[in-house]
């Protein structure tokens, strides 16, 4: 802020300036903002205009105080929240551990889960419940995260990677891969997210045009689901009875038969390409001003954009090989985090938690609530209808933009 | 100019229809084809062509319903990516019928019919007030973006209502995917009364439509009753998707596409576009369901699934040629 | 930081695509004054002013900060010298002013660094200079056209750096008009901050301007202090438009009075007119330099 002052600075700024000195920099009442007085903090008696030529060399102290405090406070919500949803995780956890079928009490799961060898536990905790609680909490921050990615970036809460189209792509290619080609285990995971990636480029080619719009590329995106959609529907047709089952997860999304083998793949694009994603936050945060207003300060978009998408369509891919595409925990992750942590701050971390916690809370759900088993995908994909209707009601009495 | 398209695709459609009962699995001779239309069924090629007949009927009928019902919509919402396939109508449909048949024990097609305009009504309501929330209104990709949120929840309900019940789970998947092939002539009876009805409310609704495409404000200041047309020409649509969704099936993209290529060779008065939608409309459908037949031999591909593999790229092409800030 | 800088353009040529919208064009902003570019619809102004904040890169010519070209220089060093506010920025919904406000610090900051006490300082002056320090925590989406407009500019205030404006008095009335100009006059008189902005009105750019270029045809048809370039000639050649010119009453200032069909110099008595003849000379007028709407870039946010 070292100023190079091109004129002497007085309360009123018309002094012997060399160019004209313009009327309107007189004491006359400068609109609306005269009316507002002085801000709290800023000495008493002097006038709006004196603190806002003080304000154009340096704020006062006690002004830079209050920005101080009032961004510490937003971003105090922010980590409680943060901290409630992993502690609310970490309760469910535990809780799927231990019960099911047979119950077992907390210290043998958390012998269990420490590595302790417990007679019957250890068998029904480490290997079944375990990975599929494992697998339930990271394929949600897979899915939070993928999807909080692209509604931010595209501007529109309903454009969610479930909808536009990627996680059709993997579940066509699952498919095809199980039914047609009589694939298993590592290779339907590869296909899947080979389709997830290729279906992810069309539609950002096919959305290219001279300069890519977030419009575009959501339509786009439509329109592939739609034909992926019925690829799948059809591969399904001709599926044998017994390959059926299986060949639904690619359908809903399903944690059955997860085992320490789904849980790693997961595990580790989620090691890889969280941080990328964390990297950008910020730049991600900009690019919601606006390409022209994120570019001029400073974000390559493009660049920026690419490496998102690539991201964010990789954990996608991952975790809808592991699981199948869960229905709209991607959708909803990111509009529950923004309602619960505020607009301040980045919604990366709070989303991945709600994806987490939802998947978690609808597979348990689904095993226990409803007297038949349900596969997960069913029980988040009929929340996905009243949070529509949410969206109409609160719009309705806000006014608000979608 | 205007009644050689029409005539041209009248003359396409009924071309279409006669190679409809023609191709197939087994190769027909024209004999045993007029011999077969004539009532004979007494050769297995004959018994083959008899078959045929109502599934190229069905083909047609529905092609038509589907084909004025997307013009109609495409014209009620002013809106260029109108389906009943893409704003979820159809799946809409599909539910109720899923729900009628898991809970209520239905059979009779005519409960078909009932449920599935239901539904496909309930539905269209509620995506269109997704879709017009916010600024700006009801904008294309609002509406496709709401329409494709629905379909993907009520797809979820559809699972939700028929996993606990494996015996009907094969009868209810035939509604997720649809096609032609399982028609008999009960249900096209059933279907055309009020596909009729269905159609006459849309015909009539051609010249309230071309008031309609200047303006809500424009059209009230021509002395038409906005709210009104909107909602019988609505009505009509919402019929003419839902009858054929209980008998045929979802079937998307053949009222996506439709309307299209008709302006293209037709332009925007509906006076003319409406039937010529219909028209075209059958021809494509009954296209689809041939080619279906090519391609997959020995076995037969489901019409609604060519009709996705056709209407998508041609989705994405109408998607593409938009202005961005027309959206 | 600011005053110091140079920025200019060589023989810069744009376009989109296959459209060329300026073709050869020289420009060189006076470093700590105020620049005002006026000119016709469609004339290159605001393609102009993305190409220098290097958001569009010139199909030949460079722009040259301090002798650098624009296009070959990190993106965030660039930022950290230049400032641009667009014409319609999009703002998050629910975003509160000073979280907005802070979104300006991100030239400044590295990957992963903490938000330090100088960012709240530049946050808090920003604030302070527009007179926004009371909204500090409203949402954005509360607040009327002018002070949403003021928010903006504190945005790229706690920038620090040179401002270019892409006609920052859109959509805002009269009052408010003056009020943001006013403001930018503070920052130059009070800072030395370079400013650059894209005008639509004549009056207000020749009033607020030290430096003023027209622009006809993707060219810089005129350059110089308002009183030199604003001419009746200038005016005819620029805006089509026959016009006389008086000294402002009120700045001594240049003022373009518009001459109509119907108001020839002279002849011109109010009462000898119809109503109609006033309708058509007020369209006249529009169409003189009040902006069109298709050159807008979107529809932007409508006016609360």
């Amino acid at each position: 802020m070292n100023a190079v002052p091109a004129a002497p600075q007085g309360p009123a700024s018309h002094g012997p300036v060399s160019h004209d000195p313009s009327a309107s920099h007189g004491p006359a009442p400068h609109g609306p903002s005269a009316s507002q007085g002085p801000a709290p903090g800023s000495a008493p008696g002097s006038s709006p205009v004196a603190a806002r030529e003080r304000g154009i060399l340096a704020a006062p102290p006690e002004l830079t105080g209050a920005v101080t405090h009032s961004r510490l406070r937003r971003g105090r919500r922010r980590r409680l929240v943060v901290l409630v949803l992993a502690a609310l995780i970490a309760g469910v956890f535990l809780l799927t551990l231990m019960v099911g079928q047979t119950f077992y009490p907390l210290d043998q799961v958390v012998r269990v889960v420490l590595g302790e060898d417990v007679p019957g536990a250890s068998f029904t905790v480490g290997r079944l419940r375990l990975p599929r609680a494992m697998l339930a909490v990271l394929a949600g921050a897979c899915f939070g995260l993928g999807g909080v990615v692209f509604q931010t970036m595209l501007r529109n809460p309903l454009a969610s990677p479930d909808i536009i189209g990627i996680s059709s792509g993997a579940s066509a290619a699952a498919a095809f891969a199980i039914i047609m080609l009589s694939m298993g285990g590592v290779q339907v995971s590869i296909v899947a997210i080979a389709g997830g990636l290729g279906v992810a480029l069309a539609v950002y080619l096919l959305s290219f045009r001279g300069g890519l719009a977030g419009t575009r590329l959501i339509l786009v995106g439509i329109g592939v689901a739609a034909m992926l959609d019925s690829v799948t529907a059809y591969v399904l047709s001709k599926a044998p009875q017994w390959e059926l089952q299986e060949a639904m997860r690619w359908l809903t999304g399903s944690l059955n038969g997860a085992g320490y083998g789904t849980v790693m793949p997961v595990l580790v694009a989620l090691a890889v390409l969280g941080p990328v994603l964390l990297s950008q936050s910020r730049a991600l945060s900009l690019l919601r001003l606006g390409d022209d207003t994120a570019a001029a300060l400073g974000v390559r978009t493009e660049r920026t954009r690419i490496l998102l998408i690539v991201a964010a369509v990789g954990l996608i891919a991952f975790a809808t090989a592991a699981t199948g595409p869960i229905a709209f925990v991607a959708f909803l992750s990111g509009p529950i985090a923004a309602r619960i942590a505020g607009p301040a701050g980045s919604l990366l971390i709070p989303s991945a938690l709600v994806g987490a916690l939802l998947v978690l809370v609808a597979d348990f759900a689904g095993q226990f609530l409803f007297g038949l088993r349900y596969p997960v995908g069913v029980v988040t994909g009929a929340l996905g209808a009243p949070y529509l209707l949410y969206l109409i009601i609160r719009t309705n009495r806000t006014g608000g933009s979608l | 100019m205007r009644v050689l398209w029409l005539l041209l695709a009248a003359v396409l459609t009924a071309l279409l229809g006669a190679a409809s009962l023609v191709i197939g699995s087994r190769e027909v001779p024209w004999t045993d084809v007029l011999a077969a239309l004539q009532g004979s069924a007494d050769n297995l090629n004959q018994a083959a062509v008899t078959k045929r007949i109502p599934r190229t009927v069905l083909a047609l009928l529905a092609g038509a319903a589907l084909g004025l019902a997307g013009a109609v919509m495409q014209g009620v919402t002013r809106n260029p990516l109108a389906d009943p396939g893409i704003l979820g109508v159809n799946m809409g449909a599909s539910l109720a019928v899923a729900v009628g048949i898991a809970w209520f024990g239905m059979f009779s097609y005519t409960a078909f019919i009932w449920t599935a305009i239901l539904g496909a009504a309930v539905t269209a309501v509620f995506v269109y007030a997704i879709g017009s929330l916010g600024r700006g209104g009801a904008t294309p990709l609002k509406l496709a973006l709401a329409g494709a949120a629905t379909s993907a929840a009520l797809v979820s309900f559809i699972s939700a209502v028929v996993l606990p019940r494996a015996d009907i789970a094969q009868s209810v998947r035939s509604w997720q995917i649809g096609g032609v092939g399982g028609a008999g002539f009960e249900g096209i009876g059933r279907m055309l009364p009020f596909l009729i009805a269905g159609a006459v409310i849309c015909l009539l609704a051609a010249r309230p439509l071309n008031s309609l495409a200047l303006g809500d404000e424009l059209a009230a200041g021509l002395g038409e009753r906005v709210a009104v047309a909107r909602a019988a020409a609505a009505l009509g649509a919402v019929m003419l998707c839902g009858a054929v969704t209980a008998i045929a099936g979802p079937i998307g993209f053949v009222g996506l596409v439709v309307p299209h290529l008709c302006r293209l060779l037709i332009g925007v008065d509906h006076r003319w576009l409406l039937p010529f939608s219909a028209l075209t409309g059958a021809a494509l459908l009954t296209a689809s369901d041939v080619a279906g037949r090519i391609i997959a031999r020995p076995e037969e591909l489901d019409v609604g699934i060519v009709t996705a593999l056709v209407g998508a790229p041609f989705f994405i092409y109408i998607v593409r040629r938009q202005k961005v800030r027309e959206l | 930081m600011t005053g110091t800088h140079r920025l200019e353009a060589n023989g810069l040529t744009l376009g989109y695509r296959d459209r060329i919208v300026v073709e050869g064009l020289d420009l060189a902003v006076p470093p700590g004054r105020i620049t005002a570019v006026v000119g016709a619809n469609a004339c290159g102004k605001s393609t102009l002013l993305r190409s220098m904040s290097r958001l569009l890169a010139p199909q030949s010519g460079q722009v040259l900060l301090d002798g650098r070209q624009i296009h070959s220089m990190p993106a965030k060093e660039l930022a950290r010298t230049l400032g641009l506010l667009p014409q319609s920025p999009l703002a998050p919904e629910g975003i509160t002013v000073a979280d907005l406000v802070g979104r300006g610090r991100h030239p400044h900051q590295r990957l992963l660094s903490r938000w330090r006490q100088e960012d709240d300082a530049a946050v808090a002056a920003a604030l302070e200079a527009t007179g926004t320090t009371e909204l500090a925590d409203r949402a954005i989406d509360e607040l009327s056209g002018g002070q949403r407009q003021r928010v903006w500019i504190a945005m790229v205030l706690a920038q620090q750096t040179d401002l270019l404006l892409d006609e920052p008095t859109t959509f805002l009335d009269v009052n408010h008009q003056v009020e943001v100009l006013d403001l930018l006059t503070d920052l130059n008189r009070g800072r030395g901050t370079t400013i650059v902005m894209v005008l639509h009105d004549l009056n207000l750019a020749a009033r607020y301007a030290d430096h003023l270029v027209a622009m006809a045809a993707g060219r810089v048809h005129a350059a110089g202090a308002p009183g030199e370039v604003l001419t009746a000639g200038v005016v005819r050649t620029v805006f089509g438009l026959e016009s006389r010119i008086v000294a402002d009453p009120v700045s001594g200032r240049p003022l373009v009075l518009p001459i109509g069909r119907h108001h020839t110099e002279g002849a011109d008595r109010a009462g000898e007119h119809g109503a109609a003849a006033g309708m058509r000379e007020r369209d006249a007028l529009q169409g003189g330099y009040a902006r069109q709407p298709e050159e807008r870039s979107s529809p932007g946010e409508p006016e609360a």
